[in-house]
C-alpha cells in the first residue's frame, strides 16, 4: 500500500472492501474483459498486427486523434471553468435550466447536433478540424460544470470568504483558494472529456473533412466496411493502450493533487450581491445559455421549415402509425420515448450501484483500488464496434447466450456510465477529512459504524449527480446501442438516425420533432435528479 | 450502510447476474430473421405480413436488427456456423461474394426461383436468392436547374465538365454504401484503368465529398437540405419518396434521376448456415420471395421487388425511373477489388 498521500483513512476492514468490489470487477469481467478478450482471440493474429502497424494511415490516423483530443479537451475545460463556478456558487433564476439544457446537449445524436452545428456555422469553417473542435467544446461542456461544479459546491466557502476579507481579488480568490482546491475534480473531468473526445465517432463522422479521422472512426470503417475485424480489433487495442497510459497518469495525478478539506455535506448557493458580481455571473451564465440554447433552438426551428415554407405536420403526424394512405413508418416515436426512458433507467440503477460500490471500494483500497477504477474507465476507451462484435462471440452458448437480451443494451450503457458515477464521487470521498473518522473511532464507533457515519452521507449527492449523467449517458447513447443486435426496442437516438436517412421532408422534420422530445426529455429527467439531489442534500444537512 | 447491507447487495448483483443466464425456452417452431437497420422493426404492412406467415405455418418469427449491412455481414462471418438468428435479409451485390466466402448461409438452390430473374438467381450460385432490387444514382434538384438555365447533365462524363463545376456531391465509398455503388459505376464506364483518370478530373471540378448520405442528400443538397450542390448521388427511388412523403403534400417530383448514372444494388436473402431450424427457415426464405411478401416491398424499404410477378403501386411507378440497362459489376470482381479501388480512390480524390 502506499501512503504517500492521505489515503482516505476511515478505512473498512480488508474483507468488506473485497465484497464491495466484486460486484463492478466482475460486471467488468463478464460484459466487458470477455468479450472484447474473446474477440481478440478470434481475430487477431501477428500477421494482422504486422500489417495494421505497418500501415503509415494508422500513425497517421492516431497523430490526429491524439491532437485533436488534447486541443478540445484544453479548450473545454477553459470554458468550462467559470460556468462551473457560476453554477456551484450562486443562486440564480434558471441556474437549474442552464444545467438541464447543457446535458441536453451532451445527450442529443451527433447527426443532430452535426446538422445543427452546419446551419449554425459560417461555411468557411464547416468540414474543418475546427469545426470538430467546436462541436466537442460546446458537446462535452456539460461534463466539466456538473463534474467540476458537484466539487466546487462541496468547498466550504469560507476559505475564499477569508482570503477575500483579507483583501484578495475576486480573481486572485478563485486562483490561489478555490481553484487549487478542486484541482482534483478538473483533473478528472478532463480526462473524460479527453476520453471522449479520443474516441469521437458521430462528431467526426459528420462535421469532419473524410481526411481526418479518429482511430475509433477508422475501427468501424475496417470492421463494418472493409470487413477487416482483425485490424479493427489490433487498431481498437491501440487505441485502449494509449488511453490507458493517459488515464493511469491522470489518475496518479489525481491522487496527487486530491487533498483533505473540511468537505460540506453542500454549501448553500448564495444570491450574487454587489453589483459587478451580478454582473459576472449574468454575463456567464447568459454567454453559456446561448451556447447551450442555439442549438436547441435550431432544432425545435427544423422541426417546423420544410423546402417549401412553415409546416406543423411533423408534430401533428408524429406517432400517427398511417401517416400516408397504405404506407406506415415502422418507428414508432412514442414507443421509442418508452424505450429509452425504460432503458435509461436501468442503465441509470446498474450504473449507479454498481459505480457507487467501486467508488467505496476504489476510495478504501489502495493499488487494487486504482486498478479497479482504470479497469472501469476501459469501456469508453473501447471502441464499441469491438465491444458489440466480441459479446456476439462471447454469448453465444447456452446458458450464456444473451445476444439478443433485452437487458444487454441498459448493460453496455451501464459500462459506459460507471465511469462518470465514479468520478463525480470519488473526488468527494478523497477529500473527506480523516479526522471525522478518527473523531468518530474516539467516540467508540467500530471501523464500519464510523466509516457508515461519516462517508455515506457525503455520497448522496455526488451520486445524484452521477445519476444525472448516467441517465443522460444512457438517453443519448447511439454507439453502443447500434452495434448489439436487437429484436424491437429501439431508442430515441436510433430512431431519429432512422428518420433522418430516409427521403422525405415530413420524415425530416420527424427526425427533428423527435429530437427535439429527446432534448426535452432530457431536461426534464436531468432537472428531476437534481431537484432530488436538492432534497436529500438538505436532508443530510439536517441529520 | 452497515456490515449486512454491504454483503446483501454483493449477494443481490451475484443473483442478478446469475438469473441472466436463464436463457429462454427454444420451442421448435420460434425463428428468427436478421435484418439490416432499414427494415422496419413492427407496424408497418410488412410486418403484417410477416405475422401472417406466422398464423399460416405456426412458424413464430422473432426479428433481429443487426446494423447496416456492413456491420450485419461482419457480424454474420464473425459468428458463421453459429448464427445470431436462422434467415437473413439484406445482404446486396457489393457485399455478397464475401458473404458466400466466408459461408454465412446454408446454400438452399431449390428455392422457389421460378418468378425470379435468372440474372439475379445467378449472382448467388445457389447460396442465397434475389429479394429486391434499386438502383443508386445521381439525383438533381430539378428547380435550380430550370432556375439556371442550365442543361440537366445526362451522362457520367458530363458531371466531370467545367460548365457543371462545383454541382455535385457524394458519399465517400470507404463509408458509405451508396457512395461505392457510385464508384462502381464509374468503373463500369470507364473501365478498370480509366475510371481513375476520371475521378482526377471529377476532384479537379471540384466535387464535394461527404461522409453519409444523410450528410450528403441533407447537408448539401440544394432541394432537401439548404446546400448549394443541385447533384446528388442517390437512390432511384428518393423522387417518388419525396412526393409520398412530402410536406405539405405534392403531386410533382421536385428531383429527377440522371437514367445514365445508376448502378444496380440486388439485395439477397437466405438461410444462415448452423441453424437450429433448417426446414423452418427454409420456408421463411419461400415466404419472403413470394408474392404476399413480395407486394409489401415497395412502399416499405423504396425497392423494387425482385418477384416479377407482383405490380408496382400507383405512388411509387409515377414518379420512380427504373432504367432499362442499369450499371452493375460482378460481385465477384467487386469482392476481389474493392479494398484496392477505395484505397486508389481516397488517394485520387482526397489526396
Amino acid at each position: 500500500m502506499d501512503d504517500d498521500r492521505p489515503r482516505l483513512t476511515i478505512g473498512l476492514p480488508r474483507r468488506q472492501v473485497a465484497l464491495l468490489a466484486a460486484g463492478p470487477a466482475g460486471a467488468l469481467v463478464v460484459f466487458y474483459v470477455w468479450p472484447f478478450g474473446s474477440l481478440i482471440v478470434e481475430a487477431i493474429d501477428a500477421t494482422v498486427i504486422g500489417d495494421t502497424l505497418r500501415r503509415s494511415a494508422t500513425w497517421r490516423t492516431a497523430w490526429f486523434t491524439f491532437w485533436q483530443a488534447v486541443v478540445s479537451t484544453l479548450v473545454t475545460v477553459l470554458v468550462g471553468l467559470a460556468p462551473a463556478h457560476v453554477v456551484a456558487r450562486y443562486r440564480f433564476r434558471g441556474r437549474r435550466a442552464l444545467v438541464g439544457l447543457l446535458t441536453a446537449i451532451f445527450v442529443l445524436p451527433t447527426v443532430v447536433m452535426g446538422a445543427a452545428f452546419l446551419a449554425l456555422l459560417p461555411a468557411s469553417v464547416d468540414r474543418t478540424v475546427w469545426a470538430v473542435i467546436g462541436a466537442h467544446v460546446v458537446f462535452n461542456l456539460a461534463v466539466v460544470i456538473r463534474m467540476v461544479g458537484a466539487v466546487w459546491e462541496h468547498l466550504p466557502p469560507d476559505m475564499e470568504a477569508a482570503a477575500a476579507t483579507l483583501g484578495a481579488s475576486r480573481w486572485r480568490v478563485v486562483r490561489e483558494v478555490s481553484l487549487p482546491l478542486v484541482r482534483p475534480a478538473v483533473t478528472a473531468a478532463a480526462a473524460i472529456v479527453f476520453l471522449f473526445t479520443f474516441t469521437s465517432f458521430g462528431v467526426i463522422r459528420v462535421l469532419g473533412a473524410p481526411g481526418t479521422r479518429t482511430i475509433e472512426v477508422e475501427v468501424w470503417r475496417r470492421a463494418t466496411q472493409l470487413g477487416d475485424v482483425g485490424g479493427a480489433a489490433v487498431l481498437s487495442m491501440l487505441q485502449l493502450g494509449f488511453l490507458v497510459a493517459v488515464v493511469g497518469w491522470s489518475s496518479r495525478a489525481q491522487r496527487r493533487f486530491s487533498r483533505a478539506v473540511d468537505l460540506r455535506p453542500a454549501a448553500p448557493r448564495r444570491v450574487a450581491r454587489t453589483g459587478s458580481e451580478r454582473a459576472t455571473v449574468f454575463a456567464i451564465a447568459g454567454v453559456t445559455a446561448a451556447i447551450a440554447t442555439a442549438p436547441l433552438v435550431a432544432l425545435a426551428v427544423r422541426s417546423f421549415s420544410t423546402p417549401s415554407g412553415w409546416s406543423t405536420a411533423a408534430w401533428s403526424d408524429l406517432g400517427r402509425s398511417e401517416v400516408r394512405p397504405g404506407i406506415r413508418l415502422g418507428i414508432d416515436p412514442l414507443a421509442a420515448v418508452t424505450n429509452s426512458i425504460q432503458t435509461a433507467l436501468w442503465a441509470t440503477a446498474f450504473a449507479v450501484v454498481l459505480g457507487g460500490l467501486a467508488s467505496l471500494a476504489i476510495a478504501s483500497a489502495g493499488r487494487a483500488g486504482r486498478v479497479l477504477d482504470v479497469g472501469l474507465m476501459l469501456p469508453i476507451g473501447t471502441s464499441a464496434v469491438t465491444i458489440g462484435f466480441g459479446m456476439l462471440i462471447a454469448f453465444d452458448t447456452a446458458p450464456f447466450d444473451w445476444r439478443a437480451s433485452w437487458w444487454l443494451v441498459p448493460v453496455g450503457h451501464a459500462l459506459i456510465a460507471i465511469p462518470f458515477v465514479i468520478r463525480t464521487t470519488i473526488g468527494v470521498l478523497r477529500s473527506i477529512d480523516p479526522m471525522l473518522g478518527a473523531a468518530a473511532a474516539t467516540l467508540g464507533a467500530s471501523p464500519t459504524r464510523a466509516w457508515a457515519a461519516v462517508v455515506v452521507p457525503m455520497l448522496w449527492r455526488p451520486l445524484a449527480v452521477g445519476a444525472a449523467l448516467a441517465a443522460a449517458i444512457s438517453l443519448g447513447e447511439f454507439g453502443a446501442t447500434s452495434f448489439l443486435s436487437r429484436s424491437g426496442g429501439a431508442t430515441i437516438p436510433i430512431a431519429i438516425e432512422r428518420l433522418l436517412g430516409r427521403t422525405g421532408s415530413l420524415l425530416q422534420a420527424q427526425g427533428y420533432a423527435l429530437a427535439t422530445i429527446l432534448a426535452a426529455t432530457t431536461i426534464v429527467l436531468v432537472t428531476a435528479v437534481d431537484r432530488v439531489h436538492d432534497v436529500v442534500g438538505i436532508g443530510t444537512e439536517r441529520s | 450502510m452497515n456490515r449486512h447491507t454491504v454483503v446483501r447487495v454483493a449477494v443481490g448483483l451475484a443473483a442478478a447476474l446469475a438469473l441472466g443466464g436463464c436463457s429462454d425456452d427454444d420451442g421448435a417452431a420460434e425463428i428468427t430473421l436478421v435484418a439490416y437497420d432499414s427494415f422496419p422493426e413492427s407496424d408497418t404492412s410488412l410486418n403484417d405480413a410477416l405475422a401472417e406467415f406466422s398464423a399460416e405455418t405456426g412458424i413464430g418469427v422473432e426479428l433481429l436488427i443487426a446494423g447496416d449491412t456492413g456491420t450485419m455481414l461482419a457480424k454474420a462471418a464473425l459468428t458463421a456456423g453459429n448464427p445470431e438468428g436462422d434467415v437473413m435479409w439484406g445482404i446486396d451485390n457489393t457485399l455478397l461474394s464475401r458473404a458466400i466466402d466466408d459461408e454465412i448461409f446454408d446454400p438452399y438452390p431449390d428455392a422457389a426461383v421460378g418468378s425470379l430473374p435468372a440474372e439475379f438467381v445467378a449472382l448467388a450460385g445457389g447460396a442465397a436468392v434475389p429479394v429486391d432490387y434499386g438502383d443508386v444514382c445521381v439525383n438533381y434538384d430539378i428547380g435550380w436547374f430550370a432556375d439556371a438555365g442550365l442543361a440537366v447533365p445526362t451522362t457520367l462524363q458530363q458531371l466531370a465538365e467545367p460548365v457543371y463545376a462545383d454541382l455535385l456531391v457524394v458519399e465517400n465509398p470507404a463509408t458509405s454504401s451508396p457512395g461505392l455503388a457510385f464508384l462502381l459505376a464509374t468503373v463500369d464506364e470507364f473501365g478498370a484503368d480509366g475510371w481513375r483518370d476520371y475521378w482526377s478530373d471529377l476532384a479537379t471540378n471540384g466535387v464535394q465529398v461527404v461522409d453519409g448520405w444523410t450528410d450528403a442528400y441533407y447537408g448539401s443538397f440544394s432541394w432537401a437540405g439548404g446546400g448549394d450542390r443541385p447533384l446528388v448521388v442517390s437512390y432511384g427511388s428518393s423522387p417518388p419518396a419525396e412526393v409520398i412523403f412530402a410536406d405539405p403534400p405534392r403531386t410533382d417530383a421536385p428531383t429527377g434521376v440522371i437514367e445514365s448514372t445508376c448502378f444496380r444494388q440486388i439485395e439477397f436473402a437466405g438461410v444462415l448456415a448452423g441453424t437450429d431450424h433448417p426446414d423452418e427457415a427454409r420456408r421463411l426464405v419461400d415466404y419472403l420471395v413470394g408474392e404476399t411478401f413480395q407486394a409489401e416491398l415497395a412502399l416499405n424499404l423504396f425497392v423494387y421487388p425482385a418477384n416479377t410477378e407482383v405490380a408496382l403501386p400507383a405512388a411509387f411507378t409515377e414518379h420512380a425511373v427504373v432504367p432499362d440497362s442499369a450499371r452493375t459489376l460482378d460481385p465477384d470482381v467487386i469482392a476481389a477489388n474493392r479494398a484496392t479501388w477505395i484505397d486508389e480512390w481516397t488517394t485520387i480524390v482526397l489526396g
